[in-house]
């Protein structure tokens, strides 16, 4: 996977990863033209675009759009599924998640997402690992935070 | 940079210092000013404002605190400069507690780029965490390291990451194998020395390592299959385990067990069975398995499905697996979602090369895609119909893709269709000369001027060097020319740059073709078109150079002279150039007439060029002795270039715009590679241009491609089945096939009388050429397409022969005598007339080549010919070989006998060379058509059959084989020997002193073992010159001085005069 986008219906970038070394400004362009070919798309079509050399795989949830961006020989099916794999993730972490949950603790998305992709390629596909992992340092942190005054609570608004 | 790092560094112990001593005030402040940054940056509008939000943010508390680096990745994605925080991140990772060491982390890997100056203050940092005993310290460090870490820096944390695969902790392993992947992948020679622990890593009993570790495997077996079939086993078990449901429920993803790591395994065994009948043979059980087991209606199915049906593909066929996969793809092509759709084109797409029938059955819903609201779901089906395209349906499929390209806006998308277009256009006979011009000229105004600039330059090529016959090609030009004078008489202002030029080119040089058409009625024409402001200076050099071509009368010249005269003082000095030269014409008669002779048909085939530039030796040695640079090829520039970027430490190679202009010339093939390289690939797209790049050979050559493609190879297969009484079952075969298909043709429901005559038009011959299929479905004997472009070319006889000792066998053959099949490989053809051949000696040996000629085909009795050879022979078969001379082929003459008591059966044979290319519509029946490539080939093969195992045989072909007379005059040996480029000198020792007349001995000598035609002897000298079978000449030059032979060899192929030389050598020597 070369990299992952995630924005609003509005086209507001919500979170952003990228697995292959790229400029900002390089970022930004593909961004912009990204955002608007997907939303620009009717909902009756395919979920595959094809994008200069790349394949755009990418797929509606409520308001929010996830799209990943593959090479020509990778599956389209099974980029798929990991997106939708990591919506299950999010939706058990945050509990029915919404596009405020992560527009709020976007931190934790991204966490969540480094333990499920590393470096491109789906890591842990064990549901129940990868949330294990998340939990363990959430632990540390909140011990730490509680030392603070238990803010953990207050932050998730 | 230093400076700012620095100063931060001094300051930033007093400001944790001073905020340990009130957290929690400051902890809350900072955490409900991000909750409302949040708020207010979503309700703004202006992005100015944003930034000035995103600056100052919180004074000094800024540095330290987790939440504000939240805030400014969140102003960094919403496209906010936040660079100066980059250092704070790196800060927080180094010092501070875990939870902010995470969120330093985060904006590290989501900040900084691989080439980043700053990530090398983040090493030491990473150090210290995977020597942590805090395990979530370690798992952040490798974190980061598989996200983004120097290349440089690698060496530095390898030995600590390599530790952590023997952690007792799952989940560190798994991180670190991952690690190491990412190191693979920036640095593979750094990690070449843990290939060992990879292997434990395999074999660990976590689930999660196993799968990791098949991410590193993917990579190393795709860059070296070989080295890996060991694993196969491995592999197999492993994906049968899964498959079986063997693996903790964890794994499961909607009770599909561990679809990514299955994926992964069909990946990997696709690669690992790629043209290996015992490695593929491993696991056809589990891909069936596989098969079965897919059938709950959900996604994740038919990803592995689709996977599944690629390995299959890609394998050595099995014919019940390739059946059954046939109907999956049915079941992707027929679904009413539109993903799974998309998926079973790519898959037809993938394996219509390999069996066009497959197509034919779904070509109702090929059809109504071709019709679908989503672009994307036509464009590939477009993609489809491109590898299905024939000589037939050529034009058909050209509109669709027209038509889709006119509605495209997409870039890409248009440069990569309008090149295939092109390439269609050029590759197939079309259907008549109009069409031709109308296609092109629809390329070059949609194509515009994103297209590959060479599709423009092999157009004029073409043009200029025709190819049918002179009537055609004049016809050609002319509609060219009406075609071009039509369109400057409408409004030219959006006509594409590239199009302009490509007009005057052809105006200026075939404009004369007309009858009635003054020169200086199209020199007014072209003028107009520099009227145009929008024009660029390039397009006004192309339309002066063509007015300089038309100046033959004086009325044009006047008309010319005036337009140029504004360009002479042109600050652009190709156009001045231009002008100026076009004036010079118009003042010097002579030269005028000397340059521009009138009604030439295609004057610059006439030019002599010297493109070894030898003109320039003097200039050239002047130079150097004053001390200039030797030139270096551009190729040679470049590399050179790249090896200093290398030193300097630019960042990688690997963003986007570069993979897309590799993937762009990949796509087509390049004008240097056609006519550089000596490789005649079989590719039917060549002949037309292959002949353009080598002017002389259009001369005496016999001509092979016509409108029904590769003629001597239908001649050939005519023969065969005349002679050949074993090929007699074939035809009816065949007819069987082609009445099956026409069944399957008539079955299909029509819905639309309209939507049937496209289809009909569209899958017009595709079943009737691809035989190889269609013996694979009658006798279920397993062939192997040859694939285009693949290195090694395989193919497996499984032809008429087989098919008929098979059969034969059914009706018990008499056990007497030897069953004995002549196979005829016949090798290349082109020819340039008769000359004396060498005779090799013949002798007798043993009884089978008493009989011999009585069991060659009647064609290839009256030939020279080599020895009959016995390559090798087990218990039931012989193999034997013989050479036949052929004029304009090396005919192969392969003779299989049954030595046993019994009848065989199911025998096949095999040959493959990795130099020889065989062209792609390969003949079922015994004639293979080889294509010289390389300069040694060497042939190998094997032969099997049921009562015996599998034998092996190699036969060395040499180059003088390969190499015929080509009967020239004198004066056509002066024109070639100037025109050809690459030369060797040698002197030989001329061992019989005594002889009296040494050259007319040699040159005998020569002639004799290697088949040359001594053109002149000239005193002291000889001439001599020979072909490859392929039709591409060398000339010899010899002279003798005081016991030496001096010989000077030339060609136009680069390897050839070095290897003729050898051999010439050899002859001498041995004489």
């Amino acid at each position: 996977m070369q990299f992952m986008l995630l924005f609003s219906r509005q086209g507001k970038l919500r979170l952003q990863k990228w697995y292959v070394p790229l400029s900002d400004k390089e970022k930004k362009k593909i961004t912009r033209e990204l955002v608007q070919t997907v939303l620009a798309r009717k909902p009756k079509m395919c979920s595959f675009l094809e994008w200069r050399d790349l394949k755009i795989v990418y797929k509606r949830y409520a308001s929010l759009y996830f799209c990943c961006a593959i090479e020509d020989q990778d599956n389209e099916l099974i980029t798929l599924e990991i997106i939708h794999r990591y919506v299950e993730l999010l939706d058990k972490y945050f509990g029915s998640v919404c596009e405020l949950d992560i527009i709020f603790n976007f931190e934790k998305a991204y966490f969540i997402l480094d333990e499920f992709l590393l470096g491109g390629e789906a890591q842990e596909t064990s549901k129940k690992n990868v949330l294990k992992a998340i939990e363990q340092a959430d632990l540390l942190q909140e011990n730490q935070s509680e030392d603070w005054g238990g803010l953990a609570a207050e932050e998730v608004l | 940079m230093s400076d700012v790092v620095e100063k931060t560094l001094t300051a930033l112990p007093g400001l944790l210092l001073s905020l340990d001593s009130q957290p929690g005030a400051a902890k809350l402040c900072a955490t409900s000013r991000l909750g409302s940054l949040v708020r207010s940056i979503t309700e703004l509008t202006s992005k100015n404002v944003g930034e000035e939000m995103a600056e100052p943010p919180a004074g000094p508390l800024f540095h330290t605190e987790k939440p504000c680096h939240v805030r400014a990745i969140y102003c960094e994605m919403l496209g906010y400069e936040a660079s100066f925080s980059y250092i704070h991140a790196i800060k927080l990772a180094q010092q501070g507690s875990v939870l902010e060491k995470r969120v330093g982390y985060l904006a590290v890997s989501l900040f900084l780029h691989e080439s980043h100056d700053l990530l090398l203050l983040l090493v030491n940092t990473v150090l210290k965490d995977l020597q942590s005993t805090n395990l979530i310290e370690v798992c952040m460090a490798l974190t980061v390291v598989s996200q983004i870490f120097p290349k440089d820096m690698i060496p530095a944390v390898l030995p600590l990451v390599e530790d952590k695969l023997t952690h007792s902790k799952e989940i560190i392993r798994r991180k670190a194998v991952l690690a190491l992947y990412k190191f693979y992948l920036i640095a593979p020679n750094q990690v070449q020395h843990i290939h060992d622990k990879f292997r434990k890593a395999l074999c660990d009993k976590d689930p999660g390592v196993m799968t990791a570790s098949l991410h590193i495997y993917l990579k190393l077996i795709k860059e070296s299959p070989e080295s890996y079939k060991d694993l196969t086993d491995s592999f197999v078990t492993i994906l049968k385990q899964v498959v079986g449901g063997k693996l903790p429920v964890d794994f499961n993803y909607h009770s599909v067990p561990a679809p990514w790591l299955q994926m992964q395994l069909l990946r990997i065994l696709a690669l690992l069975g790629k043209e290996d009948q015992r490695t593929s043979e491993m696991m056809y059980e589990v891909l069936d398995e596989s098969l079965r087991r897919a059938e709950i209606n959900h996604n994740i199915t038919y990803a592995i499905l689709y996977e599944c049906l690629k390995t299959i593909y890609t394998i050595h066929p099995k014919s019940e697996l390739l059946e059954k996969a046939a109907k999956c793809i049915g079941k992707f092509v027929l679904s009413p979602k539109i993903n799974l759709k998309y998926l079973g084109l790519k898959a037809l797409t993938y394996v219509v090369q390999q069996d066009p029938n497959l197509a034919l059955q779904h070509q109702m819903t090929i059809i109504e895609c071709l019709d679908h609201s989503d672009p994307i779901i036509k464009r590939e089906t477009l993609e489809l119909l491109y590898r299905i395209t024939n000589g037939q349906n050529v034009s058909v499929i050209v509109e669709k893709m027209l038509d889709f390209l006119r509605l495209s806006k997409d870039e890409y998308t248009t440069i990569d269709l309008v090149g295939k277009v092109a390439e269609l256009a050029e590759k197939y006979p079309f259907p008549y000369n109009s069409w031709f011009i109308q296609t092109m000229n629809a390329i070059f105004s949609i194509g515009g001027d994103v297209m590959q600039p060479d599709i423009p330059n092999n157009f004029l090529r073409l043009l200029a060097e025709g190819f049918d016959s002179d009537e055609e090609d004049r016809q050609l030009r002319l509609l060219a020319v009406d075609s071009y004078l039509s369109l400057l008489e409408c409004d030219t202002s959006g006509l594409p740059q590239r199009f302009l030029q490509v007009i005057s080119w052809v105006l200026g040089e075939f404009s004369f073709l007309k009858e009635g058409l003054e020169p200086a009625d199209v020199v007014e024409r072209l003028g107009k078109l520099l009227d145009d402001d929008a024009i660029t200076t390039e397009t006004r050099c192309w339309v002066l150079a063509a007015m300089s071509k038309l100046c033959g009368s004086s009325d044009a010249l006047c008309k010319a002279e005036k337009v140029a005269h504004k360009y002479t003082s042109c600050l652009d000095t190709a156009l001045r150039q231009q002008a100026v030269e076009l004036e010079l014409l118009g003042r010097d008669v002579d030269l005028r007439t000397r340059v521009l002779p009138q009604h030439v048909i295609g004057f610059c085939v006439w030019l002599q060029v010297d493109s070894s530039l030898s003109f320039l030796d003097g200039f050239v040695s002047d130079a150097l002795a004053r001390g200039a640079a030797p030139y270096k090829p551009p190729h040679q520039r470049q590399e050179e270039l790249s090896q200093e970027k290398i030193l300097n430490f630019e960042p990688y190679g690997l963003s986007l715009p570069v993979s897309l202009s590799a993937c762009s010339l990949t796509d087509r093939q390049s004008p240097t590679a056609l006519s550089l390289s000596s490789s005649l690939s079989g590719n039917s797209a060549d002949p037309p241009l292959k002949a353009g790049s080598n002017l002389l050979k259009l001369e005496g050559v016999k001509r092979v491609w016509g409108k029904q493609g590769y003629l001597p190879e239908k001649q050939a297969t005519e023969e065969a089945l005349a002679q050949e009484p074993s090929s007699i079952f074939a035809p009816s075969h065949q007819q069987a096939c082609s009445e099956s298909q026409q069944t399957t043709f008539s079955t299909i429901v029509e819905q639309d009388q309209e939507k049937r005559q496209l289809a009909s038009s569209l899958f017009v011959g595709l079943g009737s050429q691809n035989a190889p299929c269609l013996v694979r479905t009658v006798s279920q004997m397993s062939v192997k397409p040859t694939q285009k472009r693949s290195k090694t070319t395989s193919i497996h006889l499984t032809s008429a022969f087989a098919q008929n000792l098979s059969d034969s066998t059914s009706e018990a053959v008499p056990a007497v005598g030897n069953t004995e099949v002549v196979e005829a490989s016949e090798v290349s053809s082109l020819s340039g007339g008769s000359g004396p051949l060498a005779q090799p000696s013949s002798q007798v040996e043993r009884g089978l080549e008493s009989d011999l000629p009585s069991r060659l085909p009647a064609t290839l009795v009256g030939l020279l010919r080599s020895d009959v050879e016995e390559l090798c022979s087990g218990e039931s078969l012989s193999l034997s070989a013989c050479k036949v001379f052929d004029a304009d082929a090396l005919v192969l003459a392969i003779f299989l006998s049954n030595i046993s008591d019994s009848s065989i059966q199911e025998v096949s044979c095999l040959i493959s060379s990795e130099q020889l290319k065989v062209p792609e519509m390969c003949s079922t029946f015994s004639v293979l058509s080889f294509y010289l490539n390389g300069l040694n080939p060497q042939l190998e093969g094997s032969v099997s059959c049921a009562s015996q195992a599998t034998q092996s045989f190699s036969l060395t072909l040499s180059l003088v084989d390969f190499i015929r007379p080509l009967p020239l005059t004198t004066e056509e040996y002066g024109k070639m020997w100037l025109s050809f480029s690459h030369d060797v000198k040698q002197n030989l020792m001329l061992l019989k002193h005594e002889e009296e007349d040494q050259l007319e001995a040699a040159l005998t000598a020569l002639k004799e073992k290697l088949c040359l035609h001594i053109v002149d002897v000239i005193g002291a000298e000889g001439i001599m010159a020979c072909q490859l079978v392929s039709g591409r000449p060398c000339l010899l030059h010899c002279h003798t001085h005081g016991g030496m032979l001096a010989i000077w060899l030339r060609s136009p192929i680069a390897d050839l005069p070095d290897c003729l030389l050898y051999h010439c050598q050899k002859a001498i020597q041995e004489r």
